[in-house]
């Protein structure tokens, strides 16, 4: 036995994040930890790693009582994270980056020979695609992800911890990254892996831990439970996960882009999805739409007419509403209450002889958040306690008051978890009955098959093809990822 | 409400001037007298309305280091306006345009040249001072209407009169952080920016209204000033700035934007006035002072950082 977490607490002033955390982890295998946001998984692991001292139960490594109070001493017991947010400092390169906080030196000086060289043979002995030398702030999220690996690595761990190491990467990646972590775990490491995305999961994990309200329900190999099962043990009730949606017919042109290799039409009632690799330029396009980054070549009509958009104020103005996939750095501001951000993009719709109405606004954002069911005791709660699948009703809330007709999601479900995402979903079906066009952008090809009626593919900032409906992951990843 | 600890520490700064004042009233004799609170009043005037243009342009964000010189500025212009003969109401409307036309151009520059305000208002710190000491060619204005000085040391109704003006600009900047689309869009932009742009809202208009009503303020400062020295000083000023985010800063706002309120702000100013004036009284060495007022803007911060700290977890 590696790691053997018994009965783990952790209390934040009067919240308890975890209650009971039990934890099972042996040299050799892949353990998957699963749960929704809030269920305690990165307390326990940053308890692991030493980055928060535990209020009570014991932890053992490798059968040694163990107490780590700083992430120094984690990494001296040969335990390492890699991080869901990158961590990494954009201005250094690779190998500064890996060497951060235990850099080589010749006495005073540091010795930048051998740290480059120490990375260029890790790098060489994992295959990875990264160049030693490259700045951190060029590289893709992929290889960012790869440079925490490598940092991780590096202190040639007995223990890694991935924190849903997936959840900003493409499919392609995504599977260049289990391949890694297989790898690792047949040298005989152990390997803990935080993620939200079910799916993948199964062909490589081992064995599957699941935490809900911060206690552990059920730990044992993977075999031996259902998707089914690991999704009503992480809610607690049943879900239906595969969420299916009818087609309904759709009504007058909404929006209409042409762009250079990019052309299509958005209609009234119709949920339009994107797929594409990562930098195959689906955000960039819903940011043009929106007019983040205008551009002088090519067109765009709302209604039919043809209409120039060349600030977010030009896009909001003719309805359209942009659900970015980085709610917290371009959807919220955290800091403020939950009715203020409902009302952000139409503050006029509150004022009152001038002034901000503040009951007004209360009564609106109330309204909101029973209809959308956000989850928060009262709506002046600021955004930025509300979990991930809260906050996103939050945003789609602020452009509902709006009266946006035309929304485009950008990564829709990131970040949030089971129960969220079948709610969102049901959102965005009830939003096109009522008339709204939306166009989807999402890295899960399941959800997009789910929702979208039709596909839009795209490769290298082009549209490559249109795929129906009844179209399948083998036949859209083709288009995405071969050139013909 | 509930009392408890994070209410406590809300209050915090409220309590501690509370008791500054109370610890003063006792250890001195002349504290406690209309004469010596009037002097408070006054001289805490300029900065206390000058903190509370720079509590918006902190809320938002930014900062505002050429405050001090567009005081200097305004005075010396308005005073040179009034000086020409051009009625007493006329010269005042000449000092608030000054801080106004500056407030403008540091609004601009920030948001059209892309450059922090930091440092577009460490350039315009400089620019405006050096325009004032070329225009006034380094000597003070004289020749004033000796009706002027009443703005600075007239009563209103048996209070002083720049006690009244400043319950104006007071209330009216609460107002408008706290229940105008300005406010909110200030509170927006400095919370996170980005958001404030992706919501379509005119991001560069609002944060321009935000200089131009610090500089419009910080001129109407400028004015009191003139008319508390009854003369133009090009070097009026200097170094007022730092008096003046260090007032915001204690009073809870917040460097990197989406915190500060007015009454934090006039807490933070009066709290400073009183240790100056305190200090002055007990006979604390003036060197003293100032490494004191250093370290209580250090503690100040210190408590709110910890207090936001444990709100958030």
């Amino acid at each position: 036995m590696l790691l053997d977490l018994q009965g783990i607490e952790k209390h934040f002033g009067g919240i308890t994040a975890l209650e009971s955390g039990d934890l099972q982890v042996q040299a050799g295998e892949i353990h998957a930890l699963v749960g929704e946001n809030g269920a305690g998984k990165s307390t326990l692991m940053k308890v692991v790693a030493g980055m928060l001292r535990r209020d009570g139960g014991v932890m053992r490594w490798k059968g040694e009582l163990a107490d780590f109070t700083r992430p120094a001493e984690a990494h001296q017991a040969s335990i390492s994270m890699v991080h869901q947010e990158s961590l990494l400092a954009p201005h250094l390169n690779v190998a500064e980056n890996i060497f951060l906080g235990r850099e080589a030196a010749k006495g005073p000086l540091l010795d930048h020979r051998r740290m480059e060289d120490k990375a260029r043979r890790l790098i060489a002995e994992h295959g990875f695609p990264l160049d030693a030398a490259a700045r951190v702030q060029e590289l893709s999220p992929a290889q960012k992800q790869l440079v925490e690996i490598c940092r991780a690595l590096h202190s040639t761990s007995s223990l890694l911890i991935f924190d849903e190491p997936t959840s900003s990467l493409s499919d392609a990646e995504a599977g260049e990254v289990f391949r890694i972590a297989q790898n690792l775990r047949d040298r005989g490491m152990g390997i803990i892996y935080i993620t939200h995305r079910l799916a993948e999961l199964r062909p490589i994990a081992d064995r599957i831990t699941i935490l809900r309200d911060g206690r552990t329900v059920h730990s044992g190999p993977i075999t031996e439970v259902s998707t089914g099962q690991i999704v009503h043990h992480m809610v607690g009730r049943e879900v239906s996960a595969i969420y299916e949606r009818e087609k309904c017919a759709a009504g007058a042109e909404r929006l209409r882009v042409e762009l250079p290799g990019i052309r299509f039409a958005l209609h009234a009632g119709e949920i339009v999805g994107i797929a594409g690799l990562m930098g195959a330029g689906r955000t960039e396009l819903c940011q043009t739409i929106f007019g983040v980054t205008p551009t002088a070549h090519g067109s765009i009509s709302v209604d039919g007419q043809l209409t120039a958009i060349n600030s977010p104020q030009d896009a909001v103005r003719n309805g359209i509403a942009l659900i970015t996939e980085d709610r917290q750095q371009t959807g919220l501001t955290l800091s403020m209450p939950i009715s203020a951000n409902v009302t952000l993009a139409n503050l006029d719709g509150v004022i009152r002889n001038g002034f901000v109405s503040r009951p007004q606004e209360h009564s609106v954002a109330e309204q909101f958040r029973d209809r959308l069911r956000i989850r928060a005791a009262s709506v002046d709660q600021p955004v930025g306690r509300l979990s991930g699948g809260n906050q996103q009703k939050v945003v789609i809330a602020k452009w509902l008051y709006c009266d946006a007709k035309i929304l485009l999601f950008d990564e829709p479900t990131r970040g949030i978890d089971v129960g969220a995402k079948a709610e969102v979903f049901a959102l965005m079906d009830e939003l096109a009955r009522d008339g709204v066009a939306i166009l989807m952008v999402s890295s899960e090809l399941p959800e997009l098959l789910q929702v979208a009626d039709r596909i839009l593919v795209m490769r290298d900032g082009a549209m490559v093809t249109e795929l129906p409906r009844s179209t399948t992951q083998q036949e859209i990843m083709q288009h995405a990822a071969v050139s013909s | 409400m509930k009392f408890n600890s994070a209410t406590w520490q809300r209050l915090l700064p409220f309590l501690s001037l509370a008791a500054l004042f109370l610890f003063l009233s006792i250890a001195s004799p002349n504290f406690l007298t209309p004469t010596n609170l009037t002097a408070i009043v006054r001289q805490t005037a300029t900065i206390n309305i000058m903190a509370l243009g720079m509590t918006l342009v902190i809320v938002s964000g930014g900062i505002d280091l050429s405050v001090g010189a567009i005081l200097g500025f305004a005075g010396t212009v308005g005073a040179m306006a009034m000086a020409q003969g051009l009625p007493i109401p006329v010269g005042i409307a000449v000092g608030l345009l000054c801080g106004l036309f500056w407030g403008f151009v540091n609004g601009i520059c920030t948001t059209s040249l892309k450059i922090p305000p930091f440092i577009v208002t460490l350039g315009t710190l400089g620019i405006v001072r050096g325009i004032t000491l070329i225009i006034s060619g380094g000597l003070p204005v004289v020749g004033l209407p000796r009706e002027f000085e009443s703005l600075a040391d007239g009563t209103l109704a048996g209070i002083p009169s720049v006690l009244c003006v400043l319950a104006v600009c007071a209330a009216l900047t609460h107002l408008v952080l706290h229940s105008t689309k300005l406010g909110r869009y200030t509170y927006a932009i400095g919370s996170n920016k980005d958001a404030a742009v992706y919501a379509g809202i005119p991001v560069a208009r609002y944060t321009v209204a935000v200089y131009a009503i610090s500089g419009m303020l910080t001129g109407l400062a400028g004015m009191i000033e003139a008319s508390r020295l009854m003369t133009g000083q090009p070097t009026a000023g200097q170094g007022y700035e730092l008096q003046v985010i260090a007032a915001v800063v204690i009073g809870g706002g917040s460097l990197t934007g989406g915190e500060g309120s007015v009454i934090g702000t006039l807490i933070g100013a009066f709290i400073m006035g009183l240790l100056s004036n305190g200090s002055d009284l007990l006979g604390v060495n003036p060197y003293v002072q100032q490494a004191l007022i250093g370290a209580i803007i250090i503690l100040a911060v210190a408590v709110d950082e910890a207090r936001k700290r444990r709100f958030r977890q």
